[in-house]
């Protein structure tokens, strides 16, 4: 163990970088070191120690020169004039306070900086620039130069400013809350005893006053409700925002009458809390993981712009007019956008985000290229076949867009319950009208309207906010962030899991490596090292890591040759490494397993064995699952791990491999055909489709701000081993639900028992409704919290 | 007794003025982000060499025994 480097905070291993007596672990963060501190900046490093964000590659050369064309930089720029100019960018490594403190002091690292201001939970810098003094791909670039890399996609480009409902919400939730205190007050003295003597004079201001404040309540505020309603009953459906709206209106209607007749001062209050009330609910259970993104497509993942040669004269064009015919350029680590043909230089393609494949494949010149591969390697030059929408992988992703999901507004409990419940509710307000009719006609009108007031369903409309609120918030803390509440109430359907290898059950970067045959010499392996770190195959890294120390060799007469290996000259002996065939000249015995044949001076040293190392407790998280549900897993890799495999998932029948993206869909919607509900596991884009067709796809992510595909959830992959303990959670918490429907019934009871006797008088309404509602809110909020801590969620 | 009328017209100004505020809060955006904000205000100004600041400037030696404020810049 070295010391932690100043910057990062990463190991520095046994030879630091050494600037200005402080360690670095690399010539990356020294470099920022040293910028901030020519800027007098090092207080960056003293309101969060070593905040500072490590990047491998800061070579930018030419990756950002598409903000120099117009058309992209005006999309990108919220703002533009007279020289000013404001953009907002999405940084996901902001993390501290000290990324806040460097980031709004731009201005002192560049001079045409005006104003930077962050948005934390965003994860977004707006910078306020002089676009004179320095263009948006400087700036892009000075954040890069202090390894605050912006996330520039097709996808935010496309995007128009969508925050405007959560303010609408809050607007809402405002006017509200202003009329319900002040008509509380009006409505106060009828409460009282001897309020029936108010003068006329009293009855009849405040009546216009609560009319005159209702009026915005009843039009603007609750005005969501009515076209959830109006909606649900075009598709022929009884939601329960029909009772309400049916609550609101016959309310409305009541306390008007009884205004203008002078009768009394109605039940606004009444109507305006239980308004109030639920729009609280609604922002409960509307908290969103605002810098997350469950909505991403290819688009977020593909490149702004490309590097199109014509007449010889390179030039970046937005992607939108990547026409077919046209020659486009890809360097090192850049992804390719359209289907094209190689025409020149040595492609060696990495698929492993598609196809979850995670070997490179070399191509020849004239092959076909398939969108969405990553070139490793030199630049080579490609003809467009297809445009971008047509490409068959982006096609692939985006077919089933509109895939099944079980609606959020259908199909679900409350909306079961509420069927019945609105249909009931009608039976008994008619026959109570009818009843009266026949007895006391004077009363039938009132009685019918009474029930329909007092059974109004507020705290029945509250229940699942705040239950699957205060879930989706303890779901939060246990590092499982899920798109919106319905979510878990489809988890709780889940009979089937399917889980995606590569990546979701296995680690990602560490590898499984033995060495077999004759042991080497520390030197050698050193040598060997020095040799892979030559190389940018995966097989290559993964020897790399996995032997420790740092001695380094110079390596000469260095060849990559593709699909097969690698060669060199270290220390004048020769070194082989790669395939059986390449390093012993014999065929290969077993092509599933991975071997790295190894070549040493004079004689084949043996060959390291290179096996997925699983996720930690994943034999138990696999056990604690396969209890209640039927496990499969899909692979996107050869059978080379399947002996290891099918101890874990049981039978043989439960276990696929070599299946392509397509394949995975597929088998999702067979399974779905035979009536199961399924949840899938997966992290790439090669599980894209499947997790859009199941009936809740979730993605495991080492950082869950970085890309992951469309998906109803995201988990920490730390946070694995919790999965049973968070689907045994959602149970509990349906179960909550349904426990509150039931208080919630019994004070329906207790008002109905009141309204079909035609005496409900406004006081009985203004102290049932308010204390339903908030002891219903209480149980279930308090209960979620009791069982999570008890749960340790 | 009429006088409980002008207190209720008074008491919807002053709400109402205070509902405006609101509103023009939200719509500003101060809504937005509710966590930046809380961590800014406890970044110091930058100090400027050629202004003379009204407040002397506290440091560590003038007041030792300060232990506040020196546990303020300690730790964190």
């Amino acid at each position: 163990m070295g010391l932690p480097c100043v910057h990062c905070g990463e190991d520095c291993g046994v030879q630091p970088i050494v600037w200005n007596d402080k360690p670095f672990c690399c010539h990356g963060c020294s470099t920022v070191y040293q910028i901030l501190n020519k800027s007098k900046l090092e207080k960056y490093y003293e309101i969060q120690p070593m905040a500072g964000i490590k990047v491998e590659k800061t070579d930018y050369d030419q990756k950002y020169a598409y903000l120099e064309n117009e058309e992209i930089a005006s999309k990108l720029l919220t703002f533009s004039d007279g020289g000013i100019s404001v953009v907002t960018l999405f940084i996901p490594t902001i993390h501290c306070a000290s990324c806040i403190w460097l980031l709004e002091n731009l201005h002192t690292l560049d001079q045409g900086v005006i104003q930077s201001t962050v948005n934390f939970p965003r994860k977004q810098v707006t910078i306020r620039f002089d676009n004179r003094e320095v263009s948006l791909r400087q700036l892009v670039e000075l954040l890069g130069s202090i390894h605050y890399v912006p996330e520039i996609t097709l996808d935010q480009m496309d995007k128009t400013e969508s925050n405007h409902s959560s303010r609408n919400l809050l607007l809402k939730i405002g006017i509200s809350g202003f009329s319900f205190m002040n008509v509380m007050l009006y409505n106060f003295p009828e409460y009282l005893p001897g309020g029936e003597q108010l003068g006329s004079l009293f009855t009849g201001f405040f009546g216009a006053m609560s009319f005159v404040l209702a009026l915005p309540v009843v039009f603007y505020c609750a005005n969501d409700y009515y076209l959830s309603a109006f909606k649900g009953l075009k598709h022929k459906l009884i939601n329960i925002d029909l009772p309400i709206t049916l609550g609101i209106f016959t309310l409305f209607a009541q306390s008007t009458y009884e205004i203008i007749t002078g009768q009394g001062i109605g039940y606004m209050d009444s109507l305006i809390g239980l308004v109030f009330f639920m729009l609280i609910g609604k922002f409960y259970q509307g908290k969103t993981y605002q810098a997350l993104s469950f909505e991403r497509d290819y688009k977020s993942y593909f490149p702004v712009a490309v590097t199109r040669i014509s007449d010889n004269v390179e030039e970046s064009i937005p992607l939108s007019q990547l026409k077919e015919g046209n020659r486009i350029l890809i360097r090192n680590q850049e992804l390719i956008p359209a289907d094209a043909i190689l025409l020149s230089g040595k492609a060696n393609i990495d698929y492993s985000f598609v196809t979850g494949e995670s070997v490179p494949l070399a191509k020849k010149t004239g092959e076909m290229i398939f969108a969405g591969g990553r070139q490793k390697g030199s630049s080579i030059e490609l003809e467009v076949v297809h445009q971008v929408e047509q490409s068959y992988l982006t096609q692939l992703w985006n077919q089933d867009k509109a895939a099944e999901k079980p609606d959020n507004q259908l199909n679900t409990l409350i909306n079961n319950v509420s069927e019945y419940f609105t249909v009931i509710i009608l039976i008994i307000a008619a026959s109570a009208g009818i009843y009266w009719l026949f007895n006391n006609p004077g009363l039938a009108l009132f009685a019918f309207t009474s029930v329909l007031i007092i059974a109004c369903p507020c705290a029945l409309a509250l229940t699942v906010p705040f239950t699957f609120g205060s879930t989706m918030r303890v779901y939060g803390r246990a590092g499982f962030y899920i798109k919106n509440t319905g979510v878990i109430e489809n988890l709780r359907k889940i009979d089937t899991i399917v889980f995606d290898k590569t990546g979701t059950i296995t680690l990602n970067h560490s590898m499984n490596i033995h060495f077999k045959g004759e042991k080497p010499s520390q030197e050698t392996l050193m040598m060997i090292k020095s040799l892979t770190s030559h190389s940018s195959h995966p097989l290559s890294i993964s020897i790399k890591e996995s032997i420790a120390g740092d001695q380094r060799f110079e390596v000469t007469d260095f060849q990559e040759i593709p699909s097969l290996g690698i060669t060199g000259l270290v220390n004048g002996i020769r070194i082989n490494l790669g395939s059986r065939k390449f390093v012993t000249g014999k065929s290969d015995e077993n092509p599933n397993a991975s071997h790295v044949y190894c070549f040493v001076g004079d004689r084949i040293a043996g060959y390291f064995s290179i096996a997925n190392s699983y996720r930690p407790g994943l034999k138990t998280v696999i056990d604690e699952l396969g209890k209640h549900h039927t496990l499969y897993l899909l692979s996107g890799d050869n059978e080379s791990e399947k002996n290891n495999l099918i101890p874990l998932f049981g039978k043989e029948e439960y276990l696929r491999f070599n299946q392509s993206p397509q394949d995975k869909m597929q088998f999702i919607k067979q399974l779905k055909q035979q009536g199961k509900k399924v949840l899938m596991i997966g992290d790439g884009l090669n599980d894209a489709g499947a997790l859009m067709e199941s009936t809740v796809g979730l993605t495991i992510a080492d950082d869950i701000y970085s890309f992951s595909p469309a998906c109803d959830g995201i988990i920490e992959s730390k946070k694995f081993q919790k999965l049973p303990a968070i689907f045994r959670f959602s149970k509990l918490s349906n179960r909550v639900v349904i426990i509150s429907f039931g208080i919630s019934f019994l004070y329906n009871l207790v008002g109905l028992y009141f309204a079909v006797q035609g005496s409900l008088s406004p006081i009985i309404a203004a102290i049932l409704m308010p204390i339903s509602s908030v002891s219903v809110v209480a149980f279930a909020t308090f209960s979620i919290r009791y069982l999570a801590n008890k749960r340790s969620l | 007794m009429t006088v409980i009328i002008l207190l209720v017209i008074v008491g919807i100004v002053v709400a109402g003025g205070f509902l405006i505020g609101f509103i023009w809060a939200v719509r500003n955006g101060q809504y937005d982000d509710l966590y930046s904000p809380s961590v800014r205000i406890l970044f110091d100004e930058p100090k400027q060499a050629d202004s003379i600041s009204p407040f002397p400037e506290i440091s560590e030696d003038k007041y030792p025994n300060n232990s506040k404020l020196n546990n303020l810049t300690k730790s964190d």
